[in-house]
């Protein structure tokens, strides 16, 4: 088997395992209170480190680029409170615009 | 346990759906981009697309097809592709306790789990609703495999994604789904520190850990009220 085909099954066994494992082990039912506390704070958590590695990482090292005045508008947008849709279109054309310059 | 807070957006299958749709143009581009790259680094038609469907993540294929086509080891590969997918560890975790069905069928759901999806269909209580994840999922896979396809076969159409500012829509997406859900002592705390440790751990690790290693951050939980 070539490298390419090694690497294509591996990672595919290893990612629909990793995305099943919790879901195959513990679901349909809910976890103990305890760990519901947990799995509560996950999520602002996890939100917070994909923001913070898709707006400054650039592989393993940190950039402040135009990236940054999409995060910027999209935050005004979301602080106006509008729609999901304005939001992204908003960022992405900041970005755009930016780089352009 | 804190006072449940009402869903913060509508849920449902089809709200699901209409929420993923502003992501869809994004997904489209960014799988052209792996086909465009996956192709030009070797791969072939079949790999990349057999890729796309069975690992469906999109950090995990980019490393291995930039990787192996740089001529790095499959080892090397593997293993940051597999780093870069290790979040869905404590993602299907918060996922687990909403997905119905036997032990098969909740495997077949889960695999409609990436980043977008789960977080479209956070209520923002630590619960996921199935239907929302469903019907995001379901329409960024196809995305990702239309996208994937015509990369593949028509190749470089709109060039890079980056140009269009496409590559800001996923943090744009993500703060708008964590603001609403700062609304505990905790939370904030869970998002300062998550967004802290990842940051920090960004240029002294390897890619993929500063976001498992934020999921620590999920301590705050216990923090007492």
């Amino acid at each position: 088997m070539s490298d390419i085909w090694a690497a294509v099954v591996i990672v595919g066994v290893a990612a629909i395992a990793l995305k099943a494992a919790g879901p195959v082990a513990v679901g349909g039912r809910p976890l103990p209170p305890r760990i519901m506390l947990l799995v509560g704070t996950l999520a602002p958590a996890l939100l917070a480190a994909f923001v913070v590695t898709n707006t400054f990482g650039q592989g393993r090292s940190l950039a402040l680029d135009a990236r940054a005045v999409g995060l910027a508008a999209a935050g005004l947008c979301i602080w106006l409170k509008a729609p999901l849709l304005v939001t992204i279109v908003a960022a992405a054309l900041a970005t755009a615009i930016t780089r352009a310059m | 346990m804190p006072p449940t807070p009402a869903a913060t957006r509508p849920q449902g299958f089809r709200a699901g759906a209409k929420a993923a749709l502003p992501l869809c143009l994004a997904l489209v581009a960014f799988g052209m981009s792996f086909g465009v790259l996956a192709r030009a680094n070797g791969f072939g038609v079949v790999a990349p697309l057999v890729m796309s469907m069975t690992t469906f993540t999109g950090a995990s294929q980019f490393a291995v097809v930039s990787i192996l086509g740089a001529g790095g080891g499959l080892g090397a590969a593997v293993v940051a592709a597999v780093l870069l997918a290790s979040r869905y560890l404590p993602i299907g975790l918060t996922v687990a306790p909403a997905l119905k069905g036997s032990r098969a069928s909740r495997l077949g759901q889960a695999q409609l789990v990436i980043d977008e999806s789960w977080a479209v269909a956070n209520r923002g209580d630590g619960t996921v609703d199935r239907e929302t994840l469903l019907g995001a999922g379901i329409v960024l896979y196809l995305s990702w495999q239309v996208g994937t396809l015509a990369g593949l076969l028509g190749g470089d159409l709109i060039g890079d994604p980056s140009r269009l500012g496409l590559d800001a829509a996923f943090p744009a997406l993500f703060l708008a789904l964590l603001v609403p859900q700062l609304r505990t002592r905790q939370a904030v705390l869970a998002a300062v520190a998550g967004g802290l440790i990842a940051l920090v751990l960004t240029p002294f690790t390897r890619v993929g850990i500063p976001v498992v290693a934020a999921s620590a951050a999920c301590l705050a939980g216990w923090w007492r009220r």
